[in-house]
């Protein structure tokens, strides 16, 4: 049996552009955010583990060395975890498994990104294979609009319809993240202004879209034991799923989406979660297309296959409602990938502590983060807990 | 943003790379550039797959039947690319299919093309998901993926 984990502090830095630091400086300004949010020192920490996108999109192609004494990590334990978008959530299921091993008790884990110094869509076009799929890859838009459009069709239900459940996510993510004080884009914006913005790769257009962000987030995990030791206010982790595809993007359809379904359902069985959208008062979906959310709901069991508009028509995901998803604005308004996956940890983990401010929804007490990545093949599912 | 108390450099990376086939794929360009598109049966689960593979990544078995299937098929999904980045096969705008070859268990991801306009109405009226497309060859083939040049909509 795994030992109890918990998160006993959470780091994030300012993200957008951020040409004011150095990457080492710009994980450093996290990772002693975590330090202060914990009210401990590196002392305490026995591992660290870090992680981000493929180096190419850095131009630094060992970021953990480089970032090295940014993370405070000289003699101690350290490993870097890449899954692409998905990155962050790994990065958190890496440190749950050093504490939960037994072998560490405090372990550290980062993820960051600076997206504007390099080529992001050049890099991601880049994952796949030399010989078949890369020329057809199109980058992130390019991938996750061809499961965009293979949802729309895939219930017979009308693109009109679609489409304006789609904006609705987007005008709900832009306007919680203006309460977000770490969120990117910081724009208020109506449905009419995302059905008539560019087309990228349709159907995704540009209010359908993540924006490339510069940021990093840190998050400390520890044993029962130093939990209760070093923290007031612990958060438990009660599930863990990750689920991963097959390298040929086609091989299968990506409607309704296997890994999602299945990292939920790991989780779900380890949290003890039957009925997720009664149990959970809280979901980070991990959200850089609007479409895509509207599929997670129903591969995470939150609605019927199809009925993913409806959640959002009946205005049952926002704030307020019986499960609000991405209060923080979400990966749509904030997206240092590397980073991603984990600040949806961070802000659960903020929402259960009650320390998120101005998006805090009152009584959280079980809340969900997630994050995918690569060709639409993996998916990674954390759920957190007040009470262990 | 500029920020006067730190500066940013210029800089690029550029770096050969020799990548090796194996077996199984250079047979799949050798027929390909016969013109033939070629996949290989997990003999355990029966799937087809294409392009050919030398194992079936679900069954782990090597798959050692090779099965011409045709360069007709479904559409499956598509996306209409129109921005641009560093190392694209082509200027956007231009269409990106995954098509269902007949006789195929694997989708294949490939150009849609042979429209007169990429703009967006042009798009939505003439392709659409479930409809019918054929490879368009090209004339002279390298034994590359390329060697179809696209797949056009049928009727």
């Amino acid at each position: 049996m795994p030992r109890a984990v918990a998160i006993i502090g959470t780091g994030q830095t300012r993200c957008g552009k951020r040409a004011d630091v150095s990457y080492p400086e710009l994980v450093r300004e996290a990772v002693q955010a975590a330090f202060l949010d914990a009210g401990i020192g590196p002392e305490e920490v026995q591992a660290v583990v870090t992680g981000s996108m493929p180096p190419p999109m850095e131009g630094v192609n060992g970021p953990h060395l480089y970032w090295a004494d940014a993370l405070a990590a000289a003699g101690r334990a350290l490993v870097r975890v890449a899954t692409c978008g998905s990155t962050g959530v790994s990065v958190a299921h890496a440190a749950f498994y050093h504490v939960a091993s037994g072998l560490f008790d405090v372990v550290l884990a980062v993820g960051a990104q600076k997206m504007y110094e390099g080529q992001p869509q050049g890099t991601m076009a880049t994952v796949a294979d030399p010989f078949f799929q890369r020329p057809f890859l199109a980058g992130a838009p390019g991938i996750f609009a061809l499961q965009c459009n293979e949802y729309i069709h895939r219930y017979g239900l009308s693109e009109e319809r679609l489409r304006e459940a789609a904006a609705l996510i987007s005008v709900r993510n832009h306007r919680d993240a203006l309460d977000n004080p770490y969120a990117h884009i910081k724009m208020e914006i109506s449905v009419s202004d995302v059905l008539s913005s560019r087309v990228i790769a349709y159907p995704v257009r540009l209010l359908d879209v993540c924006p490339s962000s510069d940021g990093a987030c840190a998050v400390i995990f520890a044993s029962q034991d130093a939990a209760r030791r070093l923290s007031p206010c612990p958060v438990w982790v009660k599930g863990v799923g990750y689920c991963g595809e097959e390298h040929f993007f086609a091989d299968t359809p990506k409607v309704p989406w296997e890994s999602a379904t299945n990292s939920a359902r790991h989780a779900y069985r380890m949290a003890g979660i039957v009925d997720p959208f009664r149990e959970l008062d809280l979901a980070e979906i991990y959200n850089p297309f609007t479409f895509q959310e509207l599929l997670v709901y129903e591969c995470f069991g939150f609605c019927e296959p199809g009925k993913g508009c409806e959640l959002v028509e009946k205005k049952a995901v926002e704030r307020g409602g019986a499960l609000p998803c991405t209060p923080s604005g979400g990966v749509l308004c904030t997206n240092p990938i590397g980073a991603t996956g984990l600040q949806r940890v961070a802000e659960v983990a903020l929402q259960i502590q009650g320390k998120a401010g101005d998006h805090q929804i009152d009584g959280v007490r079980t809340g969900l983060a997630h994050a995918m990545g690569g060709m639409d093949q993996f998916n990674g599912v954390m759920i957190l807990c007040k009470e262990m | 943003m500029q920020h006067p108390s730190s500066r940013v450099i210029q800089g690029k990376i550029t770096l050969p790379y020799q990548w090796a086939m194996g077996e199984t794929n250079t047979r799949f360009f050798e027929e390909l550039r016969q013109g033939r598109i070629m996949g290989t049966r997990c003999a355990t689960c029966g799937r087809v797959m294409v392009p050919a593979r030398k194992f079936c990544s679900r069954c782990f078995r090597d798959a050692e039947e090779w099965v011409q299937v045709s360069d007709q098929g479904t559409l499956r999904s598509w996306v209409l690319v129109n921005f641009a980045y560093e190392g694209q096969p082509k200027e956007p705008p231009y269409i990106i299919g995954v098509i269902d070859l007949d006789g195929s268990d694997s989708g294949l991801a490939h150009f849609v093309g042979g429209l007169e306009d990429y703009d967006l109405e042009q798009v939505s009226q003439r392709v659409r998901i479930g409809m019918r497309v054929a490879a368009v060859w090209r004339e002279a083939r390298e034994g590359n993926i390329f060697d179809i040049e696209y797949f056009r909509p049928l009727g």
